[in-house]
Order: C-alpha cells, then structure tokens, then sequence
C-alpha cells in the first residue's frame, strides 16, 4: 500500500490506495509535475487536516459561481466531498478490474464517471467527413480570340485546366489557331502534376501536335508555378521521336490597373534542338512570342480583352519561312474572351 | 432614416431586381409574420420541437432556396433555463443528412450533434431526441454541423436563463444575431475558391495604390513592402475570403435595408445578446451614441468593460448592455471586417424610425507586423508570447507532436518533482524572455508544400484591437479587457502543454492543422480528469475563431493566468494565445476553425477524451 504523495491536486483527499499505485511514493494519477504542496513527510493527522483543508477551499472557490459550467457537475456528484476518494478508492483496489478501467480518482472539478457516461460518450460512429479529400476542377480559358494582322483573320484558343486534389492534379492544355476553316496549328498536353514545393508543380505527361505539318508526339516533362512578384511560370521539355528535343518557356503577370482593369503581359520562348524539316524548324531559338491583353473583368470568372501580339521567327526557322515565301512574324491586334468555371 | 444612404452595391442590387427597399423589408416579413420586430419565434420550456427543412427565402431580391430551422431564417431563438432537463426533438426534412450542434454547450458527447462524432446524423425524413441536463446558462447558438448547412441558413440564437440571476441589470434585451448571406450556392463557392481563391477580393492593391503608396511613403518604403508580399507570394489585402462581392450581411436575418429594428423606453437599460452565427465573417459592431457594456463573452460572465465598439469573431457572442436615451433611434452597426459591406439595424423608440448609417471604415491592409514577421506590433503593446520563456520542454506524447512544445514559465511545476523520493523545493523560474524574442520551432509535418507561411516571431496580441481598428479614435474591446467574473473554476495548473499551429496554403486554398488536413490527421487525445495548455500559434495570414466542442477554453494572460472562459478562442495572423482545458466531458469532440470553409477544407481536429487504460 502506498502511502499518498500529499504533493499533488491529484492526491487530495486521497489514501494512496488508487487502483494500480505501483509503490512509489507517489499514486499513480500523479506522475510528478502537479504543482507541488510542499508538505511531504509531515505526520499523517497534520496532512490529512492540510488536505482537507485544501479540498474543502477548492470547493468553495467554486461555489461563489453557480453558473459556470461546472456546477451542475458538481451538484451531481460527490466528488467535491474530500472523503470520496477513500469510498470509492477502498472497494476497488483489490478486485480485478472488469470494466476497462475502474473509475480515477479525481479532483473536486471533474465529475466521477459511470457506466452511462462512458456509454453517452463513444457512440458506435464511423468518424466525421470533411470536404478536404474532394476532387475540384479548374477549366482557364487564358485565350479564346480573333486576331488581324499581317496574317489573314485567325482565331486562336489557349485553354489549360486541372482536376484532382489540392497536390496531385491531372492537367491539360490545349492551344492552336485557325483561319478560314483550316486548323494550322493545334496541339494538345495532357500530364499528371504533383504539388512539390509551396508554389511549383512538377509535371510529367505527353503532348500531341495535330498541326502544322504530320502528326507529332512528344513526351514532356515541366515545372509550372508561381515565381515571386506573381509570375505564372511555365517551362516544359519535349523529347519526341528521332532524338528530337523541344523546349519552351512561358510566363505571364496580372498587372491590376484597377481591380477590374488588368494588363497582362505575356512572353513565349521556343527552342528546338535538331532540325525538323517537316515541320520547317531549324535548331535553335526559333520563336518568340509577346503579347500584352488589356481584359475588363465583367465578373471574376469572365472578361473580356483587347491587345497585341508580336510573333517573331528567328535564326534558321525564320530562314526556312523566308524560303518558302512566307512571313517571319509581325505585330497582330487581338480582341475576345477570357472565362473560367 | 433615408433609404439612399444605403447606396452599396448590394443593396442597389437588391432594389433593381426586387423593387423598392419596402418591398424587400417585405419579402422578409413573409418569413416572419411580424416585419422587423424581435424576437421573431421564441420557443421555451423543456420540450421542443424543430424541423429542419427547405424554405424560398428572398433576402436580396432575388428569390432562392434556403435551409431553415422551423421554416425561419434564423430559426426559433430557444429560450431554455439552467438546470433543467430539455428534449429537443429534431426532425430532418432534407433530402440529405442534416444534424444540430449547440455551440457551446456542455454536455455528453451523443448529444452534441457532430455527424460521425456524436452520432450518425440525421437521415433525410428520420429525427433525433435530444436530451441533456443544461448545466450553464448565457448567449450561445445551435447550428447544423453538416455540409454547407450553416451557410443555407441553419443556425439559431439560444439563450439559457440563470436560475437565479446572473447579475446583469437590464430592463429588456434583444438578441442580435448577426450572419452573411449568399445567392450562391455555398458548394459553388467553396468550389469557386478551391479554383482561384482570390475570386471573392475585388480590394486587391492597385497600380494605383502603389503610385499612392510611393507618395504617401516614399519609394524605397513601398517597393521594401511589394517586395516582401511578393516574395511571399500574397496579398496584403487578403483579409476574408468571401466578401461583400456575394455576401449580404445580416442581423436577425434581416439586410440592412430591411432594417430590424429593436425597441426600447428612453432610460431603460437594455441587454443585447450579440451572436456571429456567420459562416466566414467577423464584424465590427458599434452603436453610435452608445457606450457598450460588456457583461459576457461566450456565454459566461465577465467583469463588466465599458467600449465604444468590439470585434466579434465568427461563433462568439457578447452579451452587452447599453442605456440608450437623448435620442428616439440608434444605428446598430457591424461592418465585416473586410469593410466590403455591413449588417445593420435600429434600436429605436418605435417602429420605422432609421439614425444615420456611418460609412464603411477605409479598406484596412496588413503589415508584415500583423503577420508576426517582426517589426512593430503596431498597438499590441506586445507582450510575451506565453511560453516564450522556454522553462520546460515537454513533448506531448499523445498527439503525436514531435515538436517539443515550450511551456511558460510554471514555478510550481517541476518536472522532476516525485522522483527518487527526494524533497525537491520548487524551482525558481526561468527568467522571462523578452517578447518575441523565444524563436518560434514549427513541427516538422508543416513541411509541406500546403503550408505557404510560417510565422517568426509571433505574440499574444491580447491587447491589439485588431487589424483596421487600431487608432480609430473609439475605444476597442480587446481579449485584454476580458475577465471572466469567476476565478479560474478549475484552480489546477496545467499538467502538460499541447502546441498547434495554424496552417494554410492561400492559393490552394487548403487549411490544416500543424500542415495536417483533418483527413490525413490522428485524434488529439486527452486523459480524463486532465488538464492540459493547448498553445496555439497562427502561421498563416488570416485570421481564424477555433472552437473546442464539450469542454471550455479558459483563455491566458501573458503570464500563463486564467483570464477569461470562452468557447470560441479568436487567432488573428501572427498570434500565439494559450489557453487551458480541462479535460471533463469523456468522448470525442470537434475542434476545429469556426470559418466553415476552412473547416471543410481541413482545419479540423478530432479531440479525443478517455480514460486513463494503465
């Protein structure tokens, strides 16, 4: 039998008999760090005055404040009355225990539990669900436009878009041009991206070119993200078939001239890194494209937007396209919509 | 008094598509059938019935659907008395679950109303009974804790009368329930923010602002300030995620321009028992004219303050008495904390009578300070962040923190006290740290890329007014002021220190604990008879109310003393606040953050209460 610790809330109005006290000279409900009494090894008469003492004070600095929560607990039990320890601490000790735990001990505050509490408590649930796990989806229409310029008329289209969770995302992309009904430039990129760093994905997947020329497929891999000061960054490599290798970098920024009134400026770069007759490229930088799109933003998910786009062949790819008669680039206006849901 | 003071877009917006401001005053009153008069439905006794069920609601003028509590919006105040025994019978007529959670009560866990907590929910047709001994009496609210419900309109005042007095003299009292509102469909709208989650904040810094800024500031201070938001990659103006651009804010259900109107005898003294039933905004309420008393937070009571405006958070409540005379009409006037719209209604001698509506206060912007990054806590007085003082370290081995939390100083807390038998006298205190200055450790799981901030050096802010209210020649309450009327009802000190920090990432729009979304994350157990610091920091950029179920929040002073008892603990940016708990309701218990669409994101903890098992 161990003698109580006397040091501790835990121990007031306690004999040391808990259920379980290992034979230290502490209970076993205190494991040391209550805040200590100080009145270790004083007689056992002296201490039992001393804790009582201290329950009944405990006791009292309750009852001036009826409302608190606990006081209906404390009308409900008898745990206030310094003497319950040694009642319900006394029977116990000796029986095996056949409920999970037979009752602490425990200070004035906290209401001693029965059966039915313990019932009340752990209802037969499955767990709370939350949206954390959804699956979203994001559709950007960036640009859906028609352009003039020293081309013919065109319309032109940039849509990319997500699904998944807020760290693992299937992407797609697809972006091309038309005019008068012939689709002369179209591809599209699929990948799944994984959220590696707060602002950046890592992105691995394939892109199909449909037009110009044959049908192309490359294997690509990217990094896209938000670099400081707002940047949307976009920089993707290609490895297609032959050896080839392609790369490409993109990066656009919001400048808020009002809240609804957003200049966005936007440069592309594309390097090729073998000659691709067929598709009239040369190794090298061979394009390079800005554009700045004043959009009004009727609603967050819609605007409507004006501007300019020069495109420029460069080095071999714009020799090519001088060869074959055709223009290395130029300045377009462009005008449409910008949406997403 | 003037319809055309209330020339917010909203509201114009309300009146082009419903009519006149009248005709929308009785849109509303077709829900309640008396226009503006409170309280609208008051049930009492011990036996009640509700039925949660789809009811068309105009509040914009726009006619939409809402989920409603016994066909109102807000639904019945329940009027109970402590100490009795009340069965509540609750009736789900959705077609999808639904259940009632009575925020703040205490009471056994298969009565709180958690769906998959407490209990299963409530099937579509199927009721629940309710029963529970009321051991506690004040302001407080129920609301559904299923889904987007809250936002749909489920949520309801609750007032529990003393059984004998609590103290307050008042000659009547009105409850004002303050709540935001949205044509959209709240699945829409957390989807909507999922997808770009600054789609709701039409405040953004301009170009203009920066040409301003340089003005006002000189250049080199404002391309310091783009630099660092730019470098974090986030918005100074970011302060509530769903603003005034969807939300019409209300009170007692009513948009401004419907004004509620609450009655009052010149002389009187009246008791307003104020309740944030919102889903995601605080307000900043003040009466102009009136000085506000302030006799309980929470529910329970507190030394009586006196202020000219307090900040309430989403799920608090304050119950304040003011003395309104001189006058036949004042403007009860809560602004959301954003400043992109306000709720608004009239104390007043009679019915349709309107004071002057103030203006919004100017669009408030954060500073890196606001953000616990250093510099000056602009009126914070600062302080020491509890626990700064690092005397003892103990790691918490129940929730599964590895992170070794500091304690504040305890003098008569020794850790190795009992040990070998010897008398240990206690140990003297280490000396305290200056503020801010202990070096903030975060858990290693918040490295992850779904936690976008940490902050450095973080403070308790007890006495900051808050963001947009410092200096604004009115007197603010400020957690500082709050002390509970009670001493400390436990008396024990607390065994061990449980440390949680508040995670996020803006632009996903994802929110956890520790960088642990509520999915992916184990209970916090406690033991029972227990009684535990829980210290929590903030490390993201907004603000955010944490709500334990089933047990109370005694909130501390900078000394690690109990202040004031709350349900509902307020975490601006860049703040540390501790608070104890005792651990006296066995069970399992939601705790999370009070913004719904943070919580569904995954700022959402499982409390878990047993008994000790060796």
């Amino acid at each position: 039998m161990t003698p109580r610790c006397g040091r501790c809330d835990w121990c007031h109005g306690c004999d040391g008999r808990h259920p379980g006290a290992t034979g230290a000279d502490r209970c076993d409900r205190c494991d040391g760090r209550h805040p200590v009494r100080r009145m270790r090894q004083v007689p056992r008469l002296m201490a039992v005055a001393v804790a009582l003492s201290i329950a009944t004070g405990s006791a009292r600095a309750q009852t001036p404040h009826p409302h608190t929560g606990h006081s209906a607990t404390v009308e409900q039990t008898p745990a206030g009355d310094p003497h319950a320890g040694h009642q319900s601490g006394a029977p116990l000790a000796p029986m095996a225990p056949v409920a999970p735990v037979a009752p602490g001990v425990y200070p004035g505050v906290i209401p001693q539990l029965t059966d039915d509490d313990r019932k009340a408590a752990f209802p037969d649930v499955d767990g709370h669900a939350a949206h954390d796990q959804d699956i979203n989806y994001f559709v950007l229409f960036d640009q859906l436009e028609w352009e003039t310029g020293t081309v013919q008329a065109a319309f032109g289209w940039d849509t990319k878009g997500w699904v998944g969770r807020d760290r693992d995302r299937l992407w797609l992309r697809t972006e091309g041009q038309r005019s008068d009904g012939d689709v002369w430039d179209a591809q599209t990129h699929a990948f799944y991206g994984r959220q590696v760093a707060r602002w950046w994905d890592v992105l691995v997947g394939v892109r199909q070119d449909f037009a110009p020329g044959p049908a192309q497929t490359w294997a690509a891999f990217g990094v896209q993200g938000l670099a400081p000061y707002w940047f949307d960054v976009e920089a993707t490599a290609y490895l297609g078939a032959e050896g080839r290798n392609h790369y490409r970098f993109e990066t656009e920024y919001d400048l808020l001239l009002t809240n609804r009134l957003v200049l966005q400026p936007q440069a592309e770069m594309e390097i090729y890194g073998k000659p691709d007759l067929e598709h009239d490229r040369d190794r090298g930088l061979s394009t390079l494209d800005f554009g700045v799109r004043l959009r009004y933003l009727v609603q967050r998910d819609l605007a409507p937007y004006a501007g300019v786009v020069w495109h420029q062949k460069h080095f071999g790819t714009a020799d090519i396209a001088r060869d074959n008669g055709e223009s290395t680039g130029g300045a377009r206006f462009v005008a449409g919509l910008r949406f997403w849901f | 008094m003037r319809v055309g003071t209330l020339t917010r877009r909203r509201f114009v917006q309300g009146l082009a598509a419903g009519g006149v401001v009248t005709s929308l005053g009785r849109l509303n009153a077709l829900a309640w059938d008396q226009p503006s008069r409170p309280p609208r439905v008051e049930l009492r006794g011990t036996d009640i019935e509700l039925s949660i069920a789809e009811t068309p609601m105009n509040i914009t003028g726009a006619p939409k659907i809402a989920q409603t509590i016994n066909g109102t919006l807000p639904g019945p105040l329940l009027r109970l008395r402590e100490g009795d025994t009340v069965t509540l019978r609750v009736r789900n007529q959705l077609d999808q679950d639904a259940s009632i959670h009575w925020h703040g009560l205490i009471l056994p866990a298969n009565m709180d109303g958690v769906p998959g907590l407490s209990y299963h929910g409530i099937r579509p047709g199927e009721s629940y009974v309710y029963r529970f001994r009321l051991k506690q009496h004040g302001t407080y609210w129920y609301h559904s804790h299923s889904g987007f419900q809250e936002q749909r309109g489920v949520y309801a005042p609750l007032v529990i009368e003393p059984r004998e007095t609590d103290g307050v003299a008042a000659d009547r009292e009105h409850v004002v329930l303050l709540s935001d509102w949205t044509d959209e469909s709240p699945e829409r709208v957390f989807a909507k923010l999922k997808k770009q989650s600054n789609g709701y904040n039409f405040r953004q810094r301009t170009l203009g602002d920066f040409f301003k800024d340089v003005h006002d500031n000189g250049w080199k201070a404002t391309m310091a300030d783009r630099k660092a938001w730019g470098e974090m990659r986030m918005s100074a103006s970011d302060l509530a995620d769903v603003t005034g651009e969807t939300y019409t804010y209300l009170m007692n259900g009513l948009a401004p321009a419907a004004n509620w109107t609450g009655l009052f005898v010149p002389g009187e003294k009246v008791r307003l028992r104020v309740i944030n039933g919102s889903a995601m905004s605080y307000f900043d309420l003040r009466i102009p004219g009136l000085e506000l008393t302030v006799v309980a937070a929470d529910g329970q009571p507190v030394r009586p303050v006196t202020v000219d405006e307090l900040r309430i958070a989403v799920a608090e409540t304050y119950d304040i008495v003011v003395a309104p005379s001189g006058r036949e009409a004042f403007t009860i006037y809560a602004q959301a904390m954003d400043r992109t719209g306000f709720a608004a209604g009239t104390l007043a001698v009679r019915e349709g009578l309107r004071a002057p509506v103030p203006e919004l206060d100017p669009r408030p912007v954060l500073t890196m300070s606001d953000m616990g990054h250093g510099g000056h806590a602009h009126g914070a007085g600062a302080t020491g962040a509890a626990g700064a003082a690092g005397a003892t370290r103990a790691p918490d081995p129940h929730a599964g923190h590895t992170m070794p939390a500091p304690d504040p100083p305890k003098p008569q807390a020794d850790p190795h006290a009992g040990h070998g038998g010897t008398p240990v006298a206690p140990v003297a205190p280490a000396a305290p740290v200056a503020p801010g200055a202990g070096g903030i450790v975060h858990p290693p799981s918040e490295k992850t890329p779904l936690v976008d901030m940490q902050t450095m050096s973080p403070t308790s802010k007890l006495n900051d007014p808050g963001i947009g209210l410092r200096d604004n020649g009115r007197r603010v309450l400020t957690y500082s002021d709050l002390r509970s009327a009670f001493d400390d009802p436990d008396g024990r000190e607390p065994s061990r220190t449980i440390e949680l920090h508040l995670t996020g990432h803006m632009e996903r729009f994802a929110w956890s604990f520790d960088g642990v979304k509520f999915s992916g994350a184990g209970p916090i157990r406690l033991t029972y008879g227990e009684r535990v610091r829980v210290v929590l920091v903030n490390d993201t950029m907004m603000t955010h109310p944490i709500h334990l179920h089933g047990m109370w929040s005694d909130l501390e002073d900078d000394e690690g003393k109990f202040m004031v008892r709350k349900h509902t603990i307020e975490m601006p940016p860049g703040s540390r606040r501790s608070y104890r708990v005792t651990a006296d309701a066995l069970g399992r218990w939601a705790y999370h953050c009070h913004l719904l669409y943070h919580m569904e994101a995954g700022m959402m903890r499982e409390v878990r209460v047993e008994e000790k098992t060796t």
